[in-house]
Formats: structure tokens, sequence, C-alpha cells
């Protein structure tokens, strides 16, 4: 516990071990700035991928070795846990960003002069040289790191941290965009003006957290709450706030405004590491927040968190019906996640069925993830002249003309409308499983209309891709580098094999969760 | 033995491998369906040979089983598991029995027989192959269908065959009435399905199982109530399948199929197969009085209006479906009476199928002969041209009307007799019955025999090939001894003894019964009638008015008019209203529905404006928001 006004300020000591996968992937993204520094323009891009990967690799196997290990600690003088969930969404964030990162590795995704105006003559000369900014690689990796800190921070200013960490880069990633220039560059604007103000929201409600309990430590809250009385002001207000700045994170109405925007304008694989990564670390802060600092106060929160979810499902559904862009449909339709996945946050209760919800949780995470990435690997691959084909009318007839990606493709969104045999199905149940045991079953039964209301959507996709007549002038379909292909199969394999043999994850994020958050 | 022998368990030998003579058709009809074109050139071979094998196996079990001794007859091989599900645990195996091995060999015997002459018969359909995928299917569906050991397994096979009808009285489905005729078919059956599929299940609940060794066995052992249910429910099965009253309109359009179909499926073997279930459910019905009092009567309807029906049919096909319908009824009825009918109704059944498919197949070969013509009135004076066709046809004509000593007289006075003992009323019905058929039948044999030619100007009536003239022959040999055989010494009493129990009074038949002489006498006058009216007088060549009663023949004693008014006409009625209902009440409500939210969905849109400053106030909005409801909930 730190106490500001301890005199002697004495050297923490920090499990480097355990902390290990985390400061590989900060490690690298070091790496990665002094290439840029140091190394000629013609070969960082041959440095950078295998520093990105490799590190990514090394920090998973780490990870599944301390899971092995069985580690729950609450390492560096208790800032940051490393314990059942954490290693799971660190296991699955590396995972995702792997995958993520083939497909960013993809020449043409990313804008050669990002300082040049767009349409300008510079922009054009930057073209025509064939630049490209290698920068992407070390800012992936800190975007990665802070996500990692991110739901493993177990002090309320080690998660602020890790926040900004990870959205930094995120916001200039998003403004990259190669074609459609201000589009994108639009997208970054309103993401970072968004999440400023959301990171304020979230600061002050720590600062009065702070007020309330003397301390910033989860665990120290949790204790404050039996023992400090009269300051429910202080308490309220904070803990709105700070749930403002982490609903704002996973998206959840009425703070997902930015999502549609920020997924259409930003470079598809910046969108693909954003819907599954960022999420999972959003939601993993968000479960440590409400179940570990206000756990004792779920009266108080669960009925406010209810709405959330009910506006959330509501919103991302209703308006996902009349979207006509891809990217914003899907945008739309993570919104729609969110609100499903939120159901089993509000299941809280005895430990063994806050076990239950988490490991839902965690596996709908990752069955989600994987969908997500596919469903935007393949988008990046339907191409018009002026980029990717945006347009949901430029998806009719897909099906005739390339069968096996408009299969896919069909794959994946069978999987967000949850349908049996897919990975989705079994996320679904397992969430919602967790909220009708935890008594919400109106939350659920709103949860299922809206899902049905999704459905449609995802339907309409599947049925404009085969059985509309194609577009005469129909969008091309790029003929795939090897890692958007192995992008696009690994997602695929994923989402059957959690559809078909979903036990061993679940057996894996049921392990991962019994253990609960380490307090 | 007045009851059943004991059902042992039984593995090795051949009997072990009669499986085979299921398999064996069931994958020729797999080759030559999977195969498709491929197979087009020697399709029809296979079939043949897959016939012919199951026969092969059929006649060497048979053998087999006549090695042991009388009550070890009953034998049953088990397969495998086919249902393991809780209470439900359905073993699927072969019960070979006497009863059983009957009708294997009349199934494969006869039916290898109409498989050889559909060679012939089909020479020039492109389809041919399709036609002996269907045929071998349904082979090995009616061999399920007699050979399994419970009631499941005979219901599988009871679909399999009423599928293999379906597709082959729609065979020429280019004709819109072979589709209909097919359609007809399927959706009558179904009625009779249902009464099957519910006796089943009351089997089940009564019995918790549905083997036919424990269900039999403990048949007395049920409440009297319980057994009529389960015997009418049978009974609705049996008639939907056998056409039997109420259930019989689909038989007559079912002739739209190729004759070798008419033959094998719609008059040798699958229509009886409501008599193989009746007496195979034996001891339920010998516990339950009322529900085997129907039986006889639905037989006596049936055969009464079948033959009614026969007197006026013009259509040669029909005039023969009516007629198997009456014979039919004549089976039923036997199997009605108990013990001492069982033996009669299979014999009959056996006779009947050797001398019906030879003259179905005679009629084909007429068919064949005068360009596919049905109509009887552009027949006559046949007999010179088409000699072996006439012979066989005469024969089996002979023997259906129980000309002495044939087939058809052993069998069917036998019926007549044994219903006479057990109840005169019915007893007479079938002797008008024997009279009636003595008419319509030699109406059918002069009219297309004899008399003078009526026939079409580009008719040139030849008589068919060898491979279709060499079935009819050999099915005329059991149309002739095959009676005299099975009955005489009851011989097929002691053989069928053991499946199915003995009578406490042997039959024993005096040689000149006032039965069988008046069924003798009635018989005479029918043809004799029939001779006057078809045979000397001219035929007219197109069909006169005729009295309100041959209207009523004609036209299927309204069968039909019966059908539509009670069921066709209510229920299209029924389907409107529904459709009605769907379209303004359930579709009105999903699409409003769906609008309603479309259109929510539109104007929300407009939230979303782009602006970011319009973002963060609705971010500001929605803190203030939360934390107004996170007081609201914290001071309740």
């Amino acid at each position: 516990m730190s106490t500001l006004t301890a005199a002697p300020i004495t050297a923490p000591t920090i499990e480097y071990g355990e902390l290990a996968p985390m400061l590989i992937i900060f490690g690298a993204a070091m790496i990665g700035v002094l290439v840029e520094a140091f190394t000629p323009r013609y070969l960082r891009k041959s440095i950078q991928m295998p520093i990105t990967v490799l590190s990514m690799v090394g920090a998973f196997a780490l990870t599944v070795w301390q899971g092995v290990r069985g580690v729950r600690s609450a390492a560096a003088m208790g800032a940051i846990a490393v314990d059942g969930p954490s290693l799971f969404i660190w296991g699955a964030i590396l995972l995702l960003a792997i995958v993520s990162v083939l497909l960013i590795n993809d020449d043409d995704h990313f804008v050669a002069e990002a300082a040049a105006v767009p349409g300008s003559a510079e922009e054009d000369q930057a073209l025509s040289q064939g630049g490209a900014h290698t920068e992407i690689y070390p800012l992936v990796l800190f975007a990665v790191g802070g996500m990692m800190l991110f739901p493993a921070a177990n002090d309320l200013l080690i998660m602020f941290v890790a926040l900004e960490v990870m959205s930094l880069p995120l916001y200039l990633l998003c403004g990259l965009a190669r074609r459609r220039r201000l589009l994108s560059q639009e997208a970054a604007m309103k993401y970072f003006l968004l999440g400023a103000f959301s990171s304020a929201f979230f600061l002050y409600g720590t600062a009065l957290l702070y007020g309330f309990a003397g301390s910033v430590d989860l665990k120290a809250i949790a204790t404050a709450l039996s023992t400090v009385g009269g300051q429910d002001a202080l308490l309220f207000i904070g803990a709105a706030t700070l749930g403002v700045g982490l609903l704002f994170k996973i998206g959840a109405a009425p703070f997902q405004a930015w999502k549609p925007d920020v997924y259409q304008g930003s470079p598809t694989p910046i969108t693909a590491l954003m819907a599954s990564g960022t999420l999972i670390a959003a939601f993993g802060a968000l479960l440590r927040v409400f179940w570990v600092a206000l756990g004792d106060l779920d009266a108080e929160w669960t009925p406010v968190l209810w709405g959330v979810a009910i506006l959330t499902m509501v919103v991302g559904a209703v308006l996902a019906i009349t979207q006509t862009d891809i990217k914003r449909m899907l945008a739309y339709s993570s919104i729609a996640h969110t609100g499903f996945l939120l159901t089993a946050v509000v299941a809280t209760g005895k430990e063994s069925q806050n076990a239950n919800a988490l490991s839902g949780i965690l596996f709908y995470l990752l069955a989600y993830g994987f969908a997500t990435v596919g469903a935007f690997a393949v988008v990046t691959m339907v191409r018009d002249p002026g980029g990717e084909a945006g347009h949901l009318s430029r998806w009719a007839g897909l099906g005739k003309r390339s069968p096996l990606l408009a299969g896919i493709f069909a794959l994946f969104l069978l999987a967000f409308a949850g349908i049996p045999l897919t990975s989705g199905f079994f996320g679904k149940y397992a969430v919602f499983a967790a909220a009708v045991a935890g008594g919400a079953v109106q939350l659920v039964i709103v949860g299922v209309v809206t899902s049905a209301m999704a459905a449609f959507f995802y339907v309409r996709v599947i049925v404009l891709m085969f059985f509309s007549d194609p577009a005469p002038e129909g969008p091309t379909i790029a003929v795939p580098s090897m890692g958007t292909a192995a992008v696009v199969t690994l997602s695929a394999a994923a989402t059957v094999v959690l559809g078909v043999f979903p036990q061993p994850v679940l057996d894996l994020a049921h392990t991962a969760a019994q253990s609960l958050f380490v307090r | 033995m007045e009851t059943a022998a004991e059902i042992v368990q039984h593995s090795g030998g051949v009997i072990g491998l009669s499986w085979l003579t299921i398999a064996l058709p069931l994958l020729g009809a797999a080759i030559l369906l999977l195969g498709g074109r491929r197979t087009d050139r020697w399709g029809h071979l296979l079939g043949v040979a897959m016939s012919l094998a199951s026969f092969v196996v059929a006649v060497i079990v048979f053998f087999e089983l006549l090695g042991f001794g009388a009550d070890e007859r009953r034998r049953v091989v088990e397969l495998y598991d086919f249902l393991p599900g809780g209470t439900l645990d359905v073993k699927m195996g072969l019960l070979l029995d006497p009863l059983s091995i009957s009708f294997v060999l009349l199934i494969t015997g006869v039916g290898s027989l109409i498989h050889i002459y559909s060679i012939g018969y089909m020479a020039h359909d492109p389809n041919r192959r399709r036609f002996f995928a269907y045929l071998n299917l349904f082979v090995a569906a009616m061999l399920l269908l007699v050979l399994a050991d419970n009631y499941l397994g005979l219901y599988v096979g009871w679909e399999g065959v009423g599928l293999a009808s379906y597709l082959l009285i729609g065979f020429w489905q280019h004709k819109p009435s072979a589709a209909a005729a097919a359609k007809k078919a399927f959706i009558v059956n179904r009625v009779g399905d249902m009464g099957l599929a519910l006796g089943i299940f009351v089997i089940f609940t009564t019995f918790g199982t549905i083997a036919y060794g424990p269900v039999l066995a403990n048949a007395s052992q049920a409440s009297q109530g319980t057994l009529t249910l389960i015997g009418l429910a049978l009974l609705l099965g049996a008639c939907g399948k056998s056409a039997q009253l109420p259930l019989q309109s689909w038989l007559l359009d079912a002739m739209e199929g190729p004759t070798p179909v008419s033959a094998l499926i719609h008059a040798a073997t699958m229509v009886t197969a409501g008599v193989y279930l009746v007496v195979r459910s034996g001891p339920i019905y010998i516990g339950a009085p009322t529900a085997a009092l129907v039986v006889t009567i639905v037989g006596v309807a049936t055969l009464l209006a079948g033959a009614i029906i026969g007197t006026a049919k013009d259509d040669i096909k029909k005039a023969l479906a009516g007629s198997t319908m009456s014979q039919i009824g004549y089976m039923m009825l036997a199997a009605g009476l108990g013990p001492v009918g069982y033996a009669f109704a299979i014999a009959h059944l056996i006779a009947h199928g050797f001398f019906k498919a030879s003259m179905f197949l005679g009629a084909g070969s007429v068919m064949h002969a005068m360009n596919d013509e049905v109509d009887m009135r552009k027949f006559g004076g046949l007999a010179p041209k088409m000699r072996i066709t006439w012979a066989t046809f005469g024969l089996g004509y002979l023997a259906i009307i129980g000309f002495p000593l044939l087939s058809g007289y052993w069998t069917k006075d036998g019926i007549i007799e044994a219903t006479m003992e057990h109840s005169p009323i019915l007893g007479w019905l079938a002797v008008i019955g024997a009279g009636i058929t003595g008419f319509y039948m030699s109406r059918l044999f002069f009219m297309t025999f004899h008399g003078k030619p009526r026939w079409e100007k580009d008719a040139h009536p030849h008589e068919s090939p060898a491979v279709m003239t060499w079935p009819l022959i050999l099915l005329s040999i059991g149309s002739v001894f095959g009676g005299a055989f099975l009955i005489m010494g009851n011989r097929f009493m002691e053989f069928l003894a053991p499946a199915v129990g003995r009578p406490k009074e042997l039959p024993h038949f005096a040689p000149f019964s006032v039965a069988g002489v008046a069924t003798l006498a009635v018989v005479a006058v029918g043809v004799a009638y029939a001779w006057l009216k078809y045979g000397r007088a001219e035929v007219p060549a197109v069909a006169p008015r005729g009295s309100f009663l041959t209207v009523f023949a004609r036209r299927d004693l309204y069968g039909d008019a019966i059908n539509e008014a009670l069921f066709m006409r209510p229920g299209q009625w029924l389907t409107r209203l529904a459709v009605f209902f769907d379209n303004r009440g359930v579709d009105g409500l999903v699409n409003g529905l769906a609008a309603l939210i479309g259109g929510t969905s539109g104007r929300l849109r407009r939230v979303q404006t782009g602006f970011v400053r319009s973002y963060a106030m609705s971010i500001f909005l929605g803190a203030a928001l939360l934390v107004g409801a996170w007081f609201v909930v914290g001071n309740l």
C-alpha cells in the first residue's frame, strides 16, 4: 500500500519473472524505436517484423509457462496482479495480436508519408517512392503492452498509465490508413479527443476514489467500502466517473459514439487489433475494478450496469440494421456484443457464480476476438479501385464470384450471430447462462431479443453475398498474401474448433477464472 | 401346440446371414442411385442379379429352417442395437419363422420374376436404371418389413415400401395424373401410418418393449380395452397399406405406375403388408374380439366394394386393381377369424401373389402389344395373336374365380368355409363376393381376349419377347398348383403353426359342403352372365351410360367424392384460413415490428452526426446520467 505521506521512499521490489511477458513486449518496443533511429530505411521492415512477432511469441510462451506454473500473485508491491484472469487475457491478447500483426505486415494498408497533406504532391511522391512507415511495429508493440498492463493493473494509477500506453499508439495508428486519408485522420482526431475526454473522467474518478479511500489500490478501496462512512458523494461520483472511462473503452452505450467512426476510418488491420485486443483488455480492467474494488458496492452499480447493458445491446443491434458500410456494421455489431458481455458482468454474487460468469466472459472474448479479426481480414481482401469496398452493395453476389471467401465470411457472421457449431454459440450461451444464474433473467431476455435482431443484419449480408446478382463492376478479390491467408485460415479454424470442441478452452477459461482476481 | 412356439436366439449358418437378403437389394439400389448415368448400361442386370441373389439366400435359409424341429423354427438373428435410449432400447434383429420366410420367398421369388420381366417391359424407357433402383429399394424395404423382429423395424420397412411405392407410382412424373396419383397414395398412406405409429406407441407404453417376442407372449395379460385400442390402431395402418375401406381410394389411381410396379407392389406384395401385420399381431387380436370383428367387417366390406368396382371398369389395370382390393379383403377377413383363418389368409395371399402378378404382367404384355392402350373396349379377339399371354392370363383368371382344383379354389374356398363356421352372414356375403368375382373377371377376360377385335387402326398386336413371357409361364405354374400344394392335408397350416399357433379344431372340409357348392354355383352364374354380355354379344366401343349402379361402381363407390367432401374441401378451407391469418395476422405483426425497428434505427442513426462535439456531449450527458443513476440507486 502506497501512501504519499510516507517520508523515505523505499525502492519497490519488482518480480521481474512474473512480469516477464509484459516486459518482453515493452523491451521489444524500445528496440523497435532504436531500430527506427539507427537502421537504414530499406532494412527496417525486415528487422521490425521478426522483432515484433518473436517478442509476441516469446511473451505468449512465457504466459503459458506462468499459467502452467500456476502463478497467482500481486507483483510489484501489489500494483500488478498476475493471476488466472490476467494470464488468460494476456494469452488471448497475444494470440490475437500475433494474428493482427500478420495482417498489419501486409503492404498497402498504411500511408506512405503520414505528414503529407492528403491529395498533395508530397503524398503522390511518397507513394511513388514506395515509402512506408515502419514505426507501426513499435507502436503496435506499445499498444499491446498497454493492453496487457491494463487488465492486470491492481492499482488505479497503474491502470491509468496502462490506459494511456495502450491508447496513445492506437490514436496514431488510426490515422495512418493509406487510402481515404481524410476519413482516417478524422477518425484518429475523434478517437484522440474523445479518448482524452474519457481519460479525464477516469482520472477524475481515480482522484475522487482516492479522496474516499485514501488509496488508489483496488484492495484498499474495497476495504474502505466497509470502514469509511459518510462519504457517499465522493464514492458514488468517483465510481461512476471511473466507470465512464472504462465503459468508454469497451464502447458501451451511451459512450459508444466513437466506435463506428473510428472502426471505419482506421486501417482495417488496426481496426481488427482494436476490436479484439482493446475490447479484451478493457473488459479485463472493467471486471477488475467492479469486482475487486467495488465488489461490495454491487447493490449500487448492478442496476446502473443493467441499464447500460440494455441500452448497449439495443443501440448496437438497432443501429446496425440500417448501416450500409461493412466496417460500420461490424462496429455496431461490436457494440451489441459488448452489451451481451455486460450481461454477465452484472451477474455477481457468490464466488462460484463469479467464477462461472468470468469464465464465460473470457471464453466469449477469445471466440469473439478470433471471429472479429477474421472478419476484418476478409474485409481487407474485397477491394475497389479506391481501396476496400466498404459499401455493402458492393458485396452483392460475392458468393458467386468468390464462394470460398464469402463462405468464410458467412462463417464469421454466423459466429457473431451465435449459431450452433460456431464459437459464438458457446460464448453467448456461457454469458447468458451466467446472467441467468445471477438472476438477471430480464436482461437475458433483452439479450436474446436483440440477438435475434442482430441475426437479421448478419444473415442479410449472407443473403446479399449468396442470393443477389453480382454488381456489374464488382470489387476485385485481392489475392491474399501469406499473412492474410494465414489470418483468415487461423480465425476460421478457431471459430469452428471453438464451436465444435469448445471444452478444452472452456476448461482453460474455467481454471483461469477459478481463482478469480487476486486481491 | 395351440399357441406359437418360443422364439430362440440364433447365430451362425446361412440363417445368420439372412440380413444379406435385405442388404443385397439395398446395395443394388444404392449403387444404381449413386452411380447415376454411368450405370445405365448394366443397371438393370445388376438389379435383377441382386434380387435373384436375395432369392437364393432366402431359399437356402428356408431349407436350413426346415432342418430344425417344428418347435425350433422361430429364430431371431440379433444384428445390432438400433435405438439404445433409456427405457426404449430397441435391438435390431431379424425374426426367421415360417410366416416371415413365406413372405420372403414370395417377395424375392415373384419379385425376381418381375425384375426379369421389366427388362423387356422397360426396354425403351430412358430411365430404366432408376426404375430398377427403386424396385431394388422396394424389395429391400419389404424384406425388412417382414423380417424385422420388432414393430419399429417393421415401421421402418413400412415407410420404406411406402417411399418406393410413391417413387414408382410417380415414375412417369411428366404425366400430371401419375404425379397426382403418387401424391394421393402417399397422403392416404400417411393416415394409415399414423394409426400404425399410434399402435406402436400404445404397445410400448403397455408392454415396455416393442419386440415381437415379449409383446406377443404377454399380450394376454394386457386389458382387453388396451388390446382393442392397439388392434384398431394397427388395423388403421393395415387399411392404409392394403387399400382396405375406408383408405382404399389410392390403389386404383396407383395404376398410373408402370405395370410391373402394379404387379409387384400393388398386387403381389406391398398391399398384403396389412394382412401380414394383422396375422403377425395375432395374439393381440385374439385378446380383443371387438378389434378382430372389425377386421372381418372391413375385410368383407372391402371384398364386396372391390368386386363391385371391378365390374364397371373399362381400364384393364383398374379392373385388376379393384380385384386386388377385393382379394385382399378376403385375406383380411380370414386374418380377422383368428388362428383358424391365418393359414388360409397367408395361403390365399401367396396364391394371389402368383395369379394376380401373372395377370398384371399379362395385362402389361397386352398393353405392350397394343401401344400402351388400357381400355378393354379397344381390345377383343386378342387370343389368337398372343397365345402365351392368353394361356397364362387364362390360368390366372381361372385361379382367381376359384375354378376347381386351381389355386384360388383351394384358398378362397377355405376362407369362405372358415367364415361360414364363424359367422354365416359374413360367410354368405363372401359367397356373393365370389359370384361377383366370377362375373367381373370373366368380363375382363372376354373383353380382352375374345369377341370381335375392336382395335385402334394403328394397333398391331404381337406376342411379347421371351424375357416377358417366361416370367408369365413360371408365375402361372404357381397359380395352377400353388393352392393345392399349400392347402391339401393342411400342409401350410402345419407349417405356419409354430409362428401363428394352430386352431383348436382343425378345419375339416367335406368335399361337397353347402358353402362350397353354393360358391361354385354363384361363380358359374357370374361367368355365364359375363359370357352372355361380353363374350357372345357385341361390346360397344364407347361405354354406355349405364344404370345408376354402374355409375356408382364406375366412380369407385363415390369414394373420391366422399374424401373430397369430408376431408379435401374442409382441409382447403382450413389452409386458406391459415394462409389468411398468416398473411394478415402473423406477417402483419412481424412486418410491423420490423418496420418499427427499422424506423427506429433510421431515426437513431441521425444521432450519429459525425461531429465530435456532439459525441463528447453524449458522453458528458451519459456520465451525468450514470452519476445520477448511481445516486438514485445508492439512496434507495
